[in-house]
C-alpha cells in the first residue's frame, strides 16, 4: 500500500468530521453600515425589521403574496400549493436532519397517520369513517401524528447515526404494508377517497385561492417556527447533540431527550403537512405512503439543502416544477429516472443541495469576493 | 450481560407463549402447522442469502446499501434472460450472481470509493442508485410479472413424507441453498486469508490498513461478494416468488428487517433474524392474515427496545 493510499485511509475520519454539517451560521445579512433609524423613537420591532429585512425578503414575500392573483389555478394549486406542502414535509425532515443530525425516512409514515386519523376519524366516501365534526378530528389528527412520531424517535434514538435511516425505512415501509393489507381500520388497497377540508365561514377551502393561502400559512409558520426554534436553548443544545453527543452528555444534557423532543417537533410539522396533503389530494391511499414518496421526501430536503430551513421549500417548488413540467419533454414513466439523475447528481457534486451550490457560486461570482487571501473582516475600502 | 435469572425470564417470556400456540397448532391441524413451518424456513434462507450480503457490506464498511433490493431484481431479471436463452438454470444462477458481483463492483469502485469515511453520503448515493436502476429495469422488463421455471429436476413435489404428505422439492432445496450459503460464508471468514482480513477490516479498518493490507480491494472484493449474494437470491427468488418491480423494496425491507434484528454486520446474526422474520411472516400469513405485518412489526420494535443493536449485535 502506497503512502498516499495510507494517508486517505487514516484521513478518512477526519473527512468525515469536516463533511457534517456545521451549526446554523448566521443570516447572511448585507452590508448594513448605517442604521437610520437607530436614534428615532420608532418601536423596537420596526427597527429589528429594518435590520434584518432585505430585498431578496421583500421580493420573496411579493411573490408568494401576489402569485395566486396573477397565475393560473392550475398553477396556484397544483404546482405552488403542492410544492409548499411537500416543503413543509421536507422542513420536518431538514430540520430533524439537519440541526439534529438524524436523518429519519418516516416524516412522511408520520404525515400519512395524520392523513389517514382525518380520514378515519373524519368524514369521506368511505363507510368506516367515523364522521365526527372538524374540530375534534384535527386536533386528534395531530395528537395521533405526534404521538406515534416521538414513539418513532424514542425507537430510532437508541441507536445512532446509519442505524437511523434503517430503522426509520423499516418502519415506514412496515406502516406502508399494515395499511395495504388492513381492511379493517384502513381499508387496504382501496384508502379512503372524498376526504376534503370543511367549509369554515362559509369558504371552501379547496378552492385553489383559499387553498394555497391556507398552504402558505402553515407552510410559513413552520418555516419561521424553526428558525425562531434553532436559536433558543433547545435549538442550540440540540446542534451541539448532533456535533458531538459525548461532550454534551457530560455537560449534563440529556441527549435522548434532546433527540426525542426534536421527533415530536418534527411529528407536529409534519402531520399539519400530512393532514393539508389528505386535503389536497382529497384521498389517501397507501401509495402516498408508499416508499416512493418516502424517498421523495429526502429528494426534496437534500435537493433543496438541509442547512437553512429554506432549503426545504426550495427543493419542493424544484421538485414539484420538474414533476410538472418535466413529463412535456420526456416520457412521463422515466420521470424517477430524471428525478434519480438529478438527486444522485446533487449528492455527489454537492453535498449541501441548491443552497450550497448558491452559496459556491456568490463566493466565485458575487461581489464579496472572499477568494483573496486577505481575511473578509479587513476589506480595504 | 444479563444474569442467569434475567435469561430464564426472557426465555420464558418469549418461548412460552410460542410453546403454548404450537401444542395448540400442533393438535389442532398438525399438517397446517408443519407445512407453514417448512415454508417459513424456506422463506428464512431466501432472506438469509439476500440478507448475508447486506450484513457483510455493512459490517466492513459501515455501508448501509440501500441499492441491495435493487440489486436482487437485476440478479433476478438476467438470471430471467439466461435461463430463456441457454435453458440452464445453473448457469442463469451464476449469471444472476456475476452481474449483480459487477454492478456491485461498479458502484464500489466508481462512486462509493470517492466518498469513503462519509456514511451518510454514502447511504444517499445508494438510494439515488435504487431509484434509477430500478426504473431502468422498469424500462426494460416493463411492469410485467415474470415467473422462472424451476428446472427440471427439482419440479414437482416430494411426495411420502409423514404427516405432510407432498412438498414442493424446490421450496425443499432452497434450505439446501441457505445452509450451504451458510457453511460456504462461515468457511470464508473463518478458514480463509481473506476472510481473515474482512474480520480484522470490521474490527478496525485503519489498524488492518496500516499493517499492509490493501484496504481497497479487500473493499472492493467483499462488496462484489454482497452484491452478488443479492443476485443470487434474485435468481432463487425469481422461481419462489415471482420478479415484478416493487419486489426491491420487499427484499430491501425484509434485509433491513434481518439485520436490525439479527444484529448488523453479524453473518450468525443474519441467519438468526432471517429464521425469526420467516417463522413470524409465515406463521402470521396462515393464522392471522391481515396482521401478519404488524407480527414482524412488534418483533422489531421489542428487539430495539431491549437489545438496541440486535440480537448478536456488538457495540460499535
Amino acid at each position: 500500500m502506497s503512502a498516499a493510499q495510507w494517508r486517505r485511509a487514516m484521513n478518512g475520519g477526519l473527512a468525515a468530521a469536516a463533511a457534517r454539517p456545521r451549526p446554523a451560521s448566521p443570516p447572511v445579512a448585507g452590508p448594513v453600515a448605517e442604521d437610520p433609524y437607530a436614534h428615532s423613537d420608532a418601536p423596537t420591532w420596526l427597527k429589528y425589521l429594518w435590520r434584518t429585512l432585505s430585498a431578496r425578503h421583500v421580493f420573496i414575500a411579493g411573490l408568494v403574496l401576489l402569485l395566486p392573483f396573477v397565475a393560473t389555478p392550475f398553477l396556484t394549486f397544483q404546482v405552488a400549493a403542492q410544492a409548499l406542502i411537500f416543503g413543509l414535509i421536507a422542513l420536518s425532515l431538514s430540520f430533524l436532519a439537519g440541526y439534529g443530525g438524524m436523518v429519519s425516512l418516516a416524516q412522511l409514515t408520520v404525515a400519512g397517520i395524520a392523513g389517514y386519523a382525518v380520514a378515519v376519524l373524519g368524514s369521506s366516501g368511505t363507510e368506516t369513517s367515523l364522521g365526527w365534526p372538524w374540530w375534534v378530528v384535527l386536533p386528534f389528527a395531530l395528537i395521533i401524528a405526534t404521538l406515534c412520531a416521538t414513539l418513532i424517535g424514542w425507537l430510532s434514538v437508541r441507536t445512532d447515526g446509519i442505524y437511523t435511516i434503517m430503522i426509520t425505512l423499516a418502519i415506514g415501509v412496515a406502516f406502508y404494508y399494515l395499511v395495504l393489507q388492513n381492511y379493517t381500520v384502513f381499508n387496504g388497497f382501496q384508502g379512503f377517497q372524498k376526504v376534503y377540508p370543511p367549509l369554515v365561514l362559509g369558504i371552501n377551502w379547496r378552492d385553489p385561492m383559499p387553498f394555497y393561502f391556507l398552504a402558505l400559512f402553515w407552510a410559513m409558520a413552520g418555516y419561521f417556527f424553526i428558525k425562531w426554534l434553532v436559536r433558543t436553548p433547545f435549538g442550540i443544545a440540540l446542534q451541539g447533540i448532533r456535533d458531538n453527543p459525548r461532550r454534551m452528555n457530560s455537560l449534563g444534557f440529556s441527549v435522548i431527550a434532546h433527540r426525542v423532543a426534536a421527533y415530536a417537533v418534527a411529528g407536529v410539522l409534519a402531520s399539519v403537512g400530512g393532514i393539508l396533503l389528505v386535503w389536497y389530494n382529497g384521498l389517501i391511499t397507501p401509495g402516498s405512503v408508499g416508499t416512493g414518496w418516502m424517498i421523495n421526501v429526502l429528494v426534496i430536503a437534500v435537493l433543496g439543502g438541509m442547512k437553512h430551513p429554506i432549503g426545504a421549500f426550495l427543493g419542493a417548488a424544484v421538485f414539484i416544477l420538474l414533476q410538472t413540467f418535466a413529463i412535456d419533454v420526456i416520457d412521463r414513466e422515466r420521470f424517477n429516472l430524471v428525478i434519480g439523475g438529478v438527486f444522485l447528481a446533487i449528492v455527489l457534486f454537492s453535498p449541501d443541495g441548491l443552497l450550497g451550490l448558491w452559496a459556491k457560486l456568490r463566493s466565485r461570482f458575487g461581489p464579496n469576493q472572499v477568494l483573496t487571501s486577505s481575511p473578509p473582516n479587513r476589506r480595504q475600502p | 450481560m444479563m444474569s442467569k435469572g434475567q435469561r430464564l425470564a426472557t426465555w420464558l417470556l418469549v418461548g412460552g407463549p410460542i410453546a403454548v400456540f404450537s401444542v395448540w397448532a400442533l393438535a389442532d391441524n398438525p399438517r397446517l402447522y408443519l407445512v407453514t413451518l417448512l415454508n417459513s424456513l424456506t422463506l428464512a434462507s431466501l432472506y438469509f442469502i439476500v440478507a448475508s450480503g447486506f450484513t457483510l457490506v455493512f459490517g466492513l464498511m459501515r455501508n448501509v446499501n440501500l441499492a441491495h433490493g435493487s440489486l436482487y431484481l437485476l440478479g433476478g431479471y438476467v438470471g430471467y434472460v439466461v435461463a430463456r436463452e441457454t435453458g440452464w438454470w445453473i448457469i442463469a444462477l451464476a449469471a444472476g450472481f456475476l452481474a449483480a458481483a459487477l454492478a456491485g463492483l461498479l458502484i464500489q469502485v466508481l462512486i462509493l470509493r470517492r466518498m469513503q469515511g462519509e456514511d451518510l453520503r454514502q447511504t444517499m448515493v445508494t438510494i439515488g442508485l435504487s431509484i434509477v436502476i430500478a426504473d431502468i429495469l422498469l424500462w426494460i422488463f416493463t411492469g410485467q410479472v415474470y415467473q422462472m421455471e424451476a428446472p427440471e429436476w427439482l419440479q414437482g413435489p416430494i411426495r411420502g413424507i409423514p404427516l405432510i404428505k407432498a412438498y414442493s422439492a424446490y421450496r425443499l432445496s432452497l434450505l439446501g441453498f441457505g445452509i450451504a450459503i451458510g457453511l460456504f460464508l462461515w468457511w470464508l471468514l473463518n478458514r480463509t486469508r481473506v476472510g481473515t482480513m474482512i474480520r480484522a477490516g470490521v474490527d478496525d479498518r485503519a489498524m488492518l490498513a496500516a499493517a499492509g493490507v490493501n484496504v481497497n480491494l479487500v473493499f472492493a472484493v467483499t462488496f462484489m461478494l454482497g452484491a452478488g449474494l443479492a443476485g443470487f437470491g434474485g435468481v432463487i427468488g425469481a422461481v419462489e416468488l415471482s420478479m415484478v418491480p416493487g419486489e426491491d423494496t420487499r427484499l430491501l425491507l425484509a434485509s433491513l428487517i434481518v439485520v436490525i434484528v439479527g444484529g448488523m454486520g453479524s453473518v450468525v446474526g443474519a441467519a438468526i433474524g432471517a429464521a425469526i422474520l420467516g417463522l413470524a411472516e409465515t406463521y402470521g400469513l396462515a393464522y392471522a392474515p391481515t396482521y401478519s405485518v404488524v407480527f414482524t412489526f412488534v418483533i422489531l420494535i421489542v428487539v430495539l427496545a431491549f437489545r438496541p443493536r440486535g440480537i448478536m449485535g456488538r457495540p460499535a
